[in-house]
């Protein structure tokens, strides 16, 4: 659903060292200031592609995670309208793992090391998953906030340097506005309700307002990485000014429904033109990118119990491909 | 032969949004065989009606131009430029051409 700028550690890179090395460096830049967008096949500096490869992942992974929060509430839709909306959500999520996963395939790494390191714990993912859906109201803050601020952060990425992964944004981000309405749909239809319906409307913007701030990853200050990433166009657009305008485009929206963002210093400030919120608290976001949010556990257990269940699915469409091609042969 | 999903071949594929205009290459997926890569192309790329048609094609069967070879490869075309039409000049007055 978006990518948390978590894609830092790369290892160490070999620093280019002959003069040819240098000149093939000094030409691949060449090309990115020149708005070239760089191919599979083309020559690329190992740190850019490790970048990539752990951006994109990443970013699969969090595709992947992001179905089982909504997952949640699938059986528990109030009406068969919302059931069906929500199951299309989710099949799109998984359809935006899979053309993640493809375009990070282009760079080396295989689908099965990939889905490995996820059952294995070792990839990251975005935190706010690891966060639980606890009432439907939470299905309506996840589409306007969660889609939203991934909204934000992928539009950029549409203008990403390298070719396959700004394809798949292109088609992620066309299919993500659907996931933003029908969120927003459901925040209005709780708003415009009884009392108690309202209360949970708000309670969900209390619970998810800051959580989904944090999705824009540290600030730049303690970005360390973020130059290199500008520099190969990897990144177009920095955390905090990413996170100013989703500021900027959603406090009017939780107006329109009047509803409160949990935030006594968010005012809106003339001078700058923007509105100045309060300081996250970033303690909580290390916690829960750690490993220790309140369901990492969970979500990773969940996902290998999918994985291991599948697996007769798996093993029959093998076998069924296996006979197919006996027959033919036959 | 096992069945281990690892083994499973990449298929491109290509989609016609409409009659009139020709398939293009959206994107890739891995299927254990070419029938059910054409029906999960389906399920993956076109949600939405995005297509009239769709062909996948083993990733394997693919041959393809390599970009170190790039300026040799396209060079011959390079300087015969006569054969745009821009490359001619006619008088401003000649009209319909």
């Amino acid at each position: 659903m978006y990518t948390q700028g978590l894609d830092g550690q790369i290892g160490p890179v070999r620093e280019a060292e002959t003069a040819e090395e240098k000149a093939r460096e000094a030409a691949f830049q060449a090309k990115i200031d020149a708005e070239i967008r760089i191919e599979p096949s083309d020559w690329m500096p190992e740190g850019y592609r490790r970048t990539l490869i752990r951006q994109i992942s990443q970013h699969a992974h969090s595709e992947i995670v992001g179905m089982l929060p909504e997952g949640n509430w699938v059986t528990r839709a109030p009406t068969l309208r919302r059931k069906a909306i929500l199951l299309a959500k989710i099949q799109d999520e998984a359809g935006h793992g899979l053309y993640l996963y493809s375009a990070c395939e282009t760079l080396g790494p295989t689908r099965a090391e990939l889905v490995e390191q996820l059952l294995a714990g070792r990839a990251k993912y975005s935190s706010i998953f690891n966060y639980p859906t606890l009432t439907w109201a939470d299905i309506g803050a996840i589409g306007w906030l969660v889609d939203g601020a991934a909204i934000m952060n992928q539009v950029p990425l549409q203008r990403c340097s390298y070719g396959p992964y700004a394809r798949a944004m292109v088609r992620i981000c066309k299919e993500e506005s659907f996931h933003q309405r029908q969120g927003y749909e459901i925040m209005m239809a709780l708003a415009n309700g009884t009392a108690e319906q309202r209360r949970m409307a708000q309670d969900a913007l209390d619970r998810w307002w800051w959580p989904a701030l944090m999705m824009f990853g540290p600030p730049d200050k303690d970005s360390v990485h973020s130059a290199q990433s500008m520099k190969w166009k990897i990144k177009r657009v920095s955390n905090d000014e990413l996170r100013q305008r989703f500021v900027d485009v959603t406090v009017p929206q939780a107006e329109r429904l009047g509803l409160t963002i949990p935030d006594p210093h968010l005012r809106w400030n003339s001078e700058r033109g923007h509105y100045d919120f309060g300081e996250i608290d970033w303690e909580e976001f290390h916690r829960v990118i750690a490993g220790n949010g309140p369901c990492n556990r969970e979500r990773l257990e969940q996902r290998r119990r999918a994985h291991a269940e599948g697996a007769w699915v798996r093993e029959a469409a093998a076998a069924y491909a296996e006979k197919r091609a006996r027959r033919r042969a036959a | 032969m096992t069945t281990d999903r690892r083994e499973w071949p990449v298929y491109e594929v290509f989609v016609r949004p409409r009659n009139g205009l020709a398939h293009r290459h959206v994107g890739s997926l891995h299927a254990p065989d070419p029938e059910m890569a054409l029906e999960w192309a389906r399920d993956l790329y076109a949600r939405r009606g995005e297509g009239t048609s769709i062909w996948v094609v083993p990733a394997s069967a693919v041959t393809a131009s390599r970009p170190e070879d790039r300026e040799a490869f396209f060079a011959p075309f390079e300087d015969k430029v006569f054969r745009h039409p821009s490359h001619y000049h006619i008088p401003p007055d000649v009209e319909n051409m």
